[in-house]
């Protein structure tokens, strides 16, 4: 029995955290939320970049690091403490995931090296409409190698380089590469919950589209790479999950009211207790999703899909708790409580909520408990 | 990150299924034993047997006849055991809690006396520490022990324990008393063990709201002790206690979403938008249920995997019980209200899947109280685990017998 990561993993954990601590402060991420023309952090992308972690799980061959999900997985904890306002998650979790999972040889040369460099930011554009994605959704059509239709919301779609888009060809539905710096594509910023995320939507008219994998995929594919992101994704949350309870705890301590510090109430005790309970339930899901995804295990789909709902809940629970437990100040743009409060949401329903993930689960399981 | 044992592992697991294939009966898959069903003999037989193996507290260390073992070797065990049809275990607390309590606060003599014995099944313990006048603040004892006046050292002992496990089949059992009122409350407690079979010991079984019978009220009139029965030093009875109460709270834990019940039972009823199977609102509570028994069963995953490394695992081993009580209320509660008017039949003839959701709905106000109600669990999670400040104490720095009581 060994579940848990391994001293190396810890190690890198441990020096991701040194590098963030240092180079993303929240005055770092605050810098983003201020400016009304930036969506994220140019000079934070190319100094991660320049850590490798882009390429942690791109192998050698491809210009990355050829370490495995697990690496991914510590890595991308440590961004989501440090709410880093970068589209690690677009290019990495679903772009490079994409590419990795189903894209040909020439693909992968293509971008993967690219993406491993810092040089290409990828998105992942598949919804059309409010409402949890569902064949319905996607309208957009290729005809000819050329896609023409809107996709909206697509996260950091306003600075990508590359997306990967859910279309139908025929009647089939297909994912494809399209270059977004070509022609045919026009691009509209959207102002967003949490404005250090950015999100645009993306009109295409007879841009240049590549299939990737093959057609009549394309559902099953963006199912699968939305189960890898949900996984990677969870880590995120557990680690923002984890900074908001520590900022409610020191708050709680050093705060006084009635002539003593607040935590010694037992309705900050048990809301904090109870964060703290959500947080580990998630971390556990989180490191069975990782193991599942680590191993290509057959229990995947429902190991992606408990990590998402745990992920999604502890972190809303923690950020909206930590805000509660901060009072006034809490509500108020200097304080950093809205930056989780936000991020929270964004990372909640970047990959699907968690109510169409609890569907997900439960069908998982009743096919399970069928067979 | 991987579920496979390692050589060592793999070699000791095998080991441990070989012996128990021939020792042990085979567990049907359907047929799962009642806990309370089969004999103490039965248990105690099977108790000796592991002994005589080394199967029995397996990480004790060899000085006091345990295996000295490691801790991965006991979690396999108890995996590869948990496949057959074993006795029930009444030897839990007393090789959970307080045979461990003598072992780090007892005499030199009473481990000698004690810990064999205990550990092959011959003699069982209980844990007499709960009293009507103080549940969860177990430092509100107010059982008395007192000096006897005839200079023979001994103590004489008065009062009432309640909620004690299996008192009426032990026969030793670990006691928290009163020997000083006039000190503050945690400084004026003593432990001792006592003979649950002293004709001074009266033991009550208390009707549960289950219908069942598991714990005791225990009165205790004039019984008489040596000096020598004291665990620990004169009023350092607290600190001791928390030995104790650690080691409990270590023990209690579990975790079961019951979605193939719920399924099972789903399947078979209607509402009103059609079958209970597809109502959307169960659906997202089985979702909630199961990731919350998977996440305690990878968090216990994870404490075992920080013990077969030799590291002392992290406060996540706290969360246990907090999760796992209201969730079983909440699911019996969920399922009955799906069976709708049927689900007030408890009648294992009529009601859906044998009155199972009605025995759990009954049976879990029980634990969300026992070895620490959800409130206690809590404060200890916000004390110890996050470190936030106790509340404002007004038993405390105050002598016991002037701490207000409600009476």
């Amino acid at each position: 029995m060994n579940f848990d990561f391994s001293d190396d993993q810890k190690y890198l954990k441990g020096e991701a955290r040194k590098f963030l601590e240092a180079r993303c402060q929240t005055s770092r991420v605050r810098a983003v939320l201020d400016n009304p023309d930036a969506s994220s952090d140019a000079e934070l992308w190319r100094e991660v970049a320049a850590q490798g972690w882009l390429g942690t799980a791109i192998p050698e061959a491809y210009g990355g690091l050829g370490l495995g999900r697990l690496e991914l997985c510590v890595i991308a904890e440590e961004l989501g403490r440090a709410l880093a306002p970068i589209p690690f998650a677009s290019t990495v979790y679903f772009t490079a995931e994409a590419l990795l999972l189903a894209g040909s040889e020439r693909q992968k040369e293509a971008w993967l090296p690219r993406i491993a460099r810092g040089e290409a930011i990828g998105c992942f554009a598949a919804v059309e409409r409010p409402g949890a994605l569902t064949e319905a959704q996607a309208q957009a059509r290729v005809e000819g190698g050329r896609l023409t239709g809107a996709k909206i919301p697509v996260t950091d779609g306003d600075i990508a380089d590359l997306a990967v888009v859910l279309a139908r060809e025929g009647g089939a539905l297909g994912l494809y590469l399209v270059e977004l710096g070509g022609p045919g594509v026009a691009r509209e910023r959207l102002e967003t919950l949490d404005p250090t995320r950015g999100a645009a939507r993306l009109v295409f008219s007879g841009a240049p589209a590549e299939r990737l994998g093959e057609p009549g995929e394309g559902m099953t594919l963006a199912y699968s790479i939305m189960e890898r992101a949900a996984v990677l994704l969870a880590f995120e949350q557990v680690g923002g999950a984890d900074r908001a309870l520590e900022m409610a705890k020191d708050y709680a301590i050093s705060r006084y009211a009635f002539g003593r510090p607040i935590g010694s109430y037992q309705a900050i005790k048990h809301k904090l207790a109870d964060i703290y309970v959500k947080n580990e339930l998630a971390r556990s899901n989180a490191y069975y999703g990782a193991w599942a995804l680590d191993t290509g295990a057959a229990e995947l789909p429902v190991a992606a899909a408990a990590a998402r709902v745990a992920a999604c809940e502890a972190f809303w629970n923690a950020a909206k708790e930590n805000l509660q437990t901060h009072g006034g100040i809490g509500f108020t743009w200097q304080m950093d409580c809205h930056l989780f409060y936000r991020r929270a949401q964004q990372l909640g329903l970047v990959d699907g909520g968690a109510k169409a993930w609890k569907e997900r689960l439960v069908s998982q399981l009743e096919r399970r408990n069928a067979a | 990150m991987d579920f496979n044992d390692t050589p060592d592992e793999s070699a000791y697991r095998a080991k441990a299924r070989a012996w128990l294939e021939t020792n042990a009966p085979p567990r049907s898959a359907r047929e799962e034993r009642d806990e309370d069903a089969g004999s103490l003999a039965e248990a105690k037989t099977w108790q000796a047997k592991k002994a005589g193996a080394g199967y029995s507290c397996i990480t004790w260390p060899k000085e006091w006849g345990g295996p000295g073992g490691e801790n991965w070797q006991a979690q396999i065990f108890a995996q590869e055991e948990a496949r057959f049809a074993t006795p029930g275990n009444p030897f839990q607390i007393g090789l959970g809690m307080c045979v461990p309590t003598i072992m780090t606060a007892g005499s030199e003599e009473d481990r000698r006396r004690f810990v064999g014995p205990a550990l092959r099944g011959e003699e069982i313990w209980c844990q007499l520490f709960s009293e009507p006048s103080g549940g969860s603040d177990v430092a509100a004892a107010r059982t008395r022990a007192m000096k006897a006046s005839d200079g023979s050292g001994d103590w004489i002992i008065n009062g009432q324990k309640v909620w004690t496990s299996g008192a009426q089949f032990s026969d030793f059992g670990i006691l928290i008393t009163r020997t000083d009122p006039d000190a503050p409350k945690h400084r004026g407690l003593t432990m001792f063990w006592v003979d649950m079979k002293d004709p001074a010991i009266e033991v009550r079984p208390i009707h549960q709201m289950s219908g069942a019978s598991g714990f005791n009220e225990v009165y205790f009139t004039d019984l008489r002790v040596k000096d020598a029965q004291r665990i620990g030093a004169v009023n350092d009875g607290w600190r001791v206690s928390i030995v104790t109460l650690m080691n409990e709270r270590n023990a209690i834990g579990g975790g079961a979403s019951y979605h193939r019940q719920i399924f099972e039972l789903a399947d078979s009823v209607a509402t009103l938008a059609g079958s209970g199977i597809k109502d959307a609102a169960l659906r997202e509570k089985v979702a909630d249920w199961y990731v919350q028994a998977e996440g305690l069963k990878f968090t216990r995953l994870r404490t075992q995997t920080a013990l077969s490394r030799g590291q002392t695992p992290g406060p996540e081993a706290s969360i246990g019980k907090v999760v796992t009580a209201p969730l079983m209320q909440d699911v019996a509660n969920t399922a009955v209200e799906l069976e709708d008017q049927f689900g007030i039949i408890a009648d294992p003839a009529h009601a859906p899947l044998k009155g199972f959701f009605q025995s759990i709905l009954l049976s879990a106000p029980g634990m969300r109280i026992a070895g620490g109600t959800d409130e206690i669990l809590k404060n200890i999670i916000a004390e110890r685990v996050l470190g936030l400040p106790q509340d404002v104490r007004v038993d405390k720095n105050v002598p016991f017998k002037d701490i207000p009581t409600g009476r």
